[in-house]
């Protein structure tokens, strides 16, 4: 899990001219991904943010090893990525808990599979339960629970495997306004002190900016990492807290100038293919 | 007439039933209680019919008619058929298709479930099991009994044959249709192959994989019974052969009803099989229990 490169440390996720092409049905390849660079330090907290169908889940499942790169290359922890790496943690931006299966086996999982006992992983499990603020849930199937509420059984799910690279796409993005700002505290106080390397997808500039260390802008598709703008405010954070600074109201500026322009693009593309 | 007064007498008893929940819970027992008396009255139409057209109209002989079938059925199951005991005769059928039933259906879904995750050896396999099911069953149990002989084995090869195939590709298509993300998930949590198989792989096909069931169960008794039919020392196939022999066609008809019959009693145990392996779904109508 630790290799280490010659050099300097291992960063947690080391993207070099990443390019991701899907097969199409016309034999033209679609180019989801262009020429990424980026690196993830240990314990950092990285934003990413970008219009619509950019190929912000692509980045991830190149990360995630779900899918591999056509072209340059992806490490985690030092490591060329060829399978899923040691250590992630993948919150998926669709729902992904199993519908037969209640709260407490859901959130089990990861320790099941991974070979612990039933009254191990049970144990641990309802301490993670609690700690997502579902207790008392813990008989309950998917489909008894509200969005919101299988999105902390996720978050449970992902968190007890105690990754040391945590990957979230769009984590909270179905939620309302009051149970999303919940959660972001809920995420922060869960992230600090685990030393995890989290990469956060939003379309809420707010929430990125509030959570991260650095955010990064992506192009319209195929992306390509545009700016990466540093968030230097204090942590620990209190994000209803935050957001009301001046030097908050001024990141959001400089991250909503460039990402303006990519949504537009965005935009008159999808506006010139409906027309 | 006597329908009037079932279906009166049971709305009768509605008030005093234990708790009805709501007007709208009253409305849908009203109406299961009119869809039985439709079918009751259905049977009795038909029977009637039937029954009076062989007095007045039709042979009998050819036709057979309720009364006779009924005779018949009585006399089976109190003086024993041709061959003996009635019980034994149909302990043998349903010993074949029970037998043919289970290991159809377990290898129908293993090799299901299996070739719906490889898709290189379902490809390379795809033509030979279309070939393979394109076979006329009824055929391959003459071919049984030249095999295997006249005792059972011959019957439950055609009975596993008619299975396997009604199971495989259900299962098939079903661990196809996993939800792409439930497997990612899944192997990002350190699922392992089998893991992946018994946790999310199986239980997502099941659905599909029950659904042929319920068919299934009938295609393993059609083959006990086709096979019997074709060559056999015993079984109610051989009952029907015999009946058929004698021009005796309320026996035919009274093989055929004790055939369906356990057909019926099969369905509702599959029923209750899916009821227990679904009990995580959201119920289907408003019949939430419980809660
Ligand atoms: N398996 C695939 N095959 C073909 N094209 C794909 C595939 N997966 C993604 N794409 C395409 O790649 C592009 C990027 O998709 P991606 O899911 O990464 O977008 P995204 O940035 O996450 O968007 P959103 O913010 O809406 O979630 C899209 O145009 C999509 O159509
Ligand atoms: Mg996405």
């Amino acid at each position: 899990m630790t290799q280490i490169t010659s050099g300097a440390g291992p960063t947690a996720i080391s993207l070099r001219g990443a390019t991701k092409r899907f097969p199409t049905r016309s034999g033209e390849p679609f180019t989801a991904l262009r020429d990424v660079d980026l690196d993830v330090a240990p314990g950092e907290f990285v934003s990413i943010v970008g219009p619509t169908g950019c190929g912000k889940s692509t980045t991830l499942s190149l990360v995630s090893g779900l899918e591999p790169a056509s072209a340059g290359t992806v490490a985690v922890h030092g490591a060329p990525v060829t399978a899923i790496p040691d250590g992630v943690g993948y919150m998926f931006q669709a729902d992904a808990v199993l519908p037969w299966k209640n709260v407490l086996d859901n959130v089990a999982l990861g320790l099941r599979y991974r070979g612990a006992g039933k009254a191990e992983a049970h144990a641990r499990a309802r301490d993670w339960i609690t700690r997502v603020g579902l207790a008392g849930f813990e008989d309950r199937y998917p489909h008894q629970l509200s969005g919101g509420m299988r999105k902390r059984v996720a978050m449970a799910q992902t968190l007890i495997t105690e990754p040391s690279l945590l990957l979230l796409d769009e984590p909270f993005g179905a939620l309302d306004v009051q149970t999303r700002e919940l959660m972001q505290d809920e995420l922060l106080r869960l992230w600090s002190g685990t030393g995890a390397a989290c990469v956060f997808v939003t379309h809420d500039l707010t929430e990125a900016i509030t959570l991260a260390d650095r955010v990064v802008v992506m192009t319209a598709g195929p992306a390509t990492v545009k700016d990466v703008v540093d968030i230097d405010l204090p942590r620990p954070r209190r994000v209803e807290e935050i957001r009301l600074t001046p030097e908050f109201i001024d990141l959001y500026k400089r991250v909503w100038d460039s990402l303006r322009e990519e949504v537009e693009i965005t935009r008159t593309r999808g506006a010139s293919r409906v027309a | 007439m006597s329908l009037d007064i079932q279906v009166e007498t049971k709305a009768d008893t509605r008030p005093t039933a234990p708790t009805p929940r709501s007007p709208r819970r009253r409305r849908t027992s009203r109406r299961t209680l009119l869809t039985h008396a439709v079918r009751v009255a259905l049977i009795v139409a038909w029977l009637g019919s039937w029954e009076l057209a062989a007095r007045t109209v039709i042979d009998p002989f050819y036709y057979s008619m309720p009364s006779q079938i009924w005779d018949k059925l009585v006399i089976w199951f109190t003086e024993g058929s041709s061959q003996g005991s009635i019980w034994g005769t149909i302990a043998v059928t349903l010993e074949e298709a029970v037998l043919g039933f289970a290991l159809g259906t377990l290898a129908g879904v293993l090799l299901g479930v299996v070739l719906g995750r490889a898709r290189f050896v379902a490809d390379v396999l795809a033509p030979f099991i279309k070939g393979a099911n394109a076979i006329p069953r009824i055929v391959l149990a003459s071919l049984f009994v030249i095999w295997f002989g006249l005792g059972m084995s011959s019957k439950v090869a055609t009975a596993f044959v008619l299975v396997f195939f009604a199971v495989f590709f259900n299962a098939f298509q079903g661990a196809r249709e996993v939800d792409k993300v439930l497997v990612d998930n899944a192997r990002i949590l350190g699922a392992g192959r089998w893991a992946l198989m018994r946790s999310v792989i199986l239980p997502s096909a099941t659905s599909w994989i029950l659904a042929s069931m319920h068919v299934a169960f009938g295609f393993a008794l059609i083959g006990a019974i086709v096979g019997e039919y074709t060559g056999a020392d015993k079984g109610l196939g051989l009952l029907i052969n015999h009946s058929q022999g004698n021009f005796d066609a309320a026996g035919i008809y009274a093989g055929m009803l004790i055939t369906t019959v356990l057909a019926l009693v099969a369905e509702w145990l599959i029923t209750q099989l899916e009821v227990r392996l679904t009990s995580w779904r959201p119920p289907a109508s408003g019949q939430a229990s419980g809660l």
